[in-house]
């Protein structure tokens, strides 16, 4: 592994979507339109402050999966990633380069979704809007290293995009965004358990209700970052120098 | 027109299959260092798979494959093969010197080696346009400088003038020529048996199998044609 090879390869990344002007608006508008709707739709402070929160979360989650599973996708069917693999760089300074311009592209999208929330929405919590910033970019590196592991079962970009509804709606229907998990049938609540965007959840509705920083929002926020862990280590395991 | 001297690469009864068909079939080889040595053969005859295993991107059933005295695929090799895919593997939404640069830094190098790979592939006027807005010819020529950026000791091109028009395949032998007699091992495939006559020594490739392995003079001494493409069909004939 190397620093500066990191490094470039993040800035090659950042090159590529700097040029592509389209996804970067869809990726900055998108988050505070979508909440503009949410805010409009529901017609109350209470109900929108419930569940804006979740929602600040569950987008940097979606669109940075989307993001990376696709570019992923791309760099395995042109031949670029097999190229990259016969060079001297490591499998980590890939999914290291796009981490580092994904969180930063995810870091931005959340700032822009949480700045319109709170000064044109009325957006209120209890706890601080950074922390809320905080946690949306640890669902944004979540959702990355999810895709940068789910990319390796797509063979064209029409799959990587069905993977969505396929990992991402279970993991929103049962996080806890509709209905309490602790309400739920025993056995649904377990499998909630397992699903990284239930803890999202739970350390956004803890920044809602605490003024101060708690330590079930750490131990939440620990949980997201071993799945993504988790993942990226599955993402490298996918990664091969030779194929059949 | 250059010698044999040591060998880059060896292969003893190497054996690849893929998808449960045999591709290489008790292969065994050398190619020579500093020299351009032509892979000839139709299309689908095993010579991308052939050249996947040098580049340690391919698994191999058996035998071994040797490359600048290290098993193909070790971590030591990667900084001296360069390797030019069929398709051109750079990023179509970067320009031509972002693509360049950047395979440059991957082995620590920087501009000043990035410009001159693009000026000997004769894109320097392109430099600063996307990828995709190239043709197909100054496309795998931008691929190309991606991989002789590093100056790599042993550089396999598979392919490189497919689809080309006869001036820009001629300057294109011309920079292999010249990149052999700087002391480059050059292998480099091609279906065109017009483009043999370019190399030092041609291995004639036939379902997994070399059916000849020696200089174009020696091609032509033996099957009685100066016509390369007349030679190779007279090969086949003659098994």
């Amino acid at each position: 592994m190397s620093a500066s090879i990191t490094l470039n390869t993040a800035k090659r990344v950042a090159n590529q979507l700097r040029r592509d002007r389209r996804t970067l608006a869809i990726v900055f508008i998108i988050p505070p339109i979508l909440m503009t709707l949410m805010r409009y739709v529901f017609n109350s402070e209470q109900q929108f402050d419930k569940l804006a929160l979740p929602m600040l979360g569950v987008f940097p989650f979606v669109i940075m999966f989307l993001l990376t599973s696709v570019a992923m996708l791309r760099e395995r069917t042109s031949g670029t990633l097999e190229r990259l693999l016969c060079t001297p760089m490591s499998k980590l300074d890939i999914l290291l380069g796009y981490g580092i311009t994904f969180a930063t592209l995810a870091a931005l999208q959340a700032a822009i979704a949480c700045a319109v929330s709170y000064w044109f929405l009325g957006l209120d919590t209890a706890g601080a809007a950074s922390s809320v910033v905080i946690v949306a970019v640890a669902n944004a590196i979540l959702g990355m290293a999810l895709g940068l592991f789910v990319s390796a079962f797509a063979q064209t970009e029409f799959q990587a995009v069905q993977f969505m509804p396929a990992v991402v709606l279970p993991q929103l229907l049962l996080c806890g965004l509709f209905t309490p998990r602790s309400s739920m049938a025993p056995w649904l609540e377990k499998i909630s358990n397992v699903l990284p965007l239930s803890y999202a959840v739970e350390a956004l509705n803890e920044v809602g209700v605490h003024a101060d920083w708690t330590r079930t929002l750490s131990r939440n926020l620990i949980v997201l970052l071993g799945f993504a862990l988790a993942f990226l280590v599955l993402a490298a395991a996918t990664l091969r120098r030779r194929t059949p | 027109m250059k010698t044999a001297t040591s060998a880059a690469i060896e292969t003893h009864d190497l054996v690849i299959t893929r998808g449960g068909r045999t591709i290489i079939d008790g292969l065994n080889t050398h190619i020579a260092s500093g020299i351009i040595t032509g892979l000839l053969g139709p299309s689908g005859c095993g010579k991308t798979t052939f050249m996947r295993g040098i580049v340690g991107a391919q698994i191999i059933t058996s035998g071994t494959i040797t490359v600048l005295g290290q098993p193909a695929g070790s971590a030591a090799l990667r900084k001296d093969i360069g390797y030019v895919t069929q398709e051109a593997s750079v990023y179509a939404d970067l320009t031509v010197r972002d693509n360049v640069r950047y395979f440059a830094s991957l082995y620590g190098l920087k501009a000043r080696e990035a410009n001159r790979a693009i000026e000997d592939v004769g894109l320097t006027s392109h430099a600063d346009l996307l990828v995709s807005n190239l043709s197909g010819g100054q496309r795998s020529r931008a691929s190309l400088a991606c991989a002789i950026v590093a100056t790599p000791q042993l550089l396999i091109l598979d392919e490189p003038t497919v689809g080309l028009d006869p001036v820009l395949r001629r300057e294109l032998w011309q920079r292999f020529r010249a990149l052999a007699e700087s002391g480059t091992t050059v292998l480099v495939s091609s279906h065109v048996m017009d483009e043999a006559a370019h190399c030092d020594r041609l291995l004639l490739m036939r379902e997994g199998a070399f059916i000849a392995d020696e200089t174009p003079a020696d091609v032509r001494a033996r099957t009685g044609t100066q016509d390369l493409e007349e030679a190779f069909l007279r090969l086949i004939e003659a098994q």
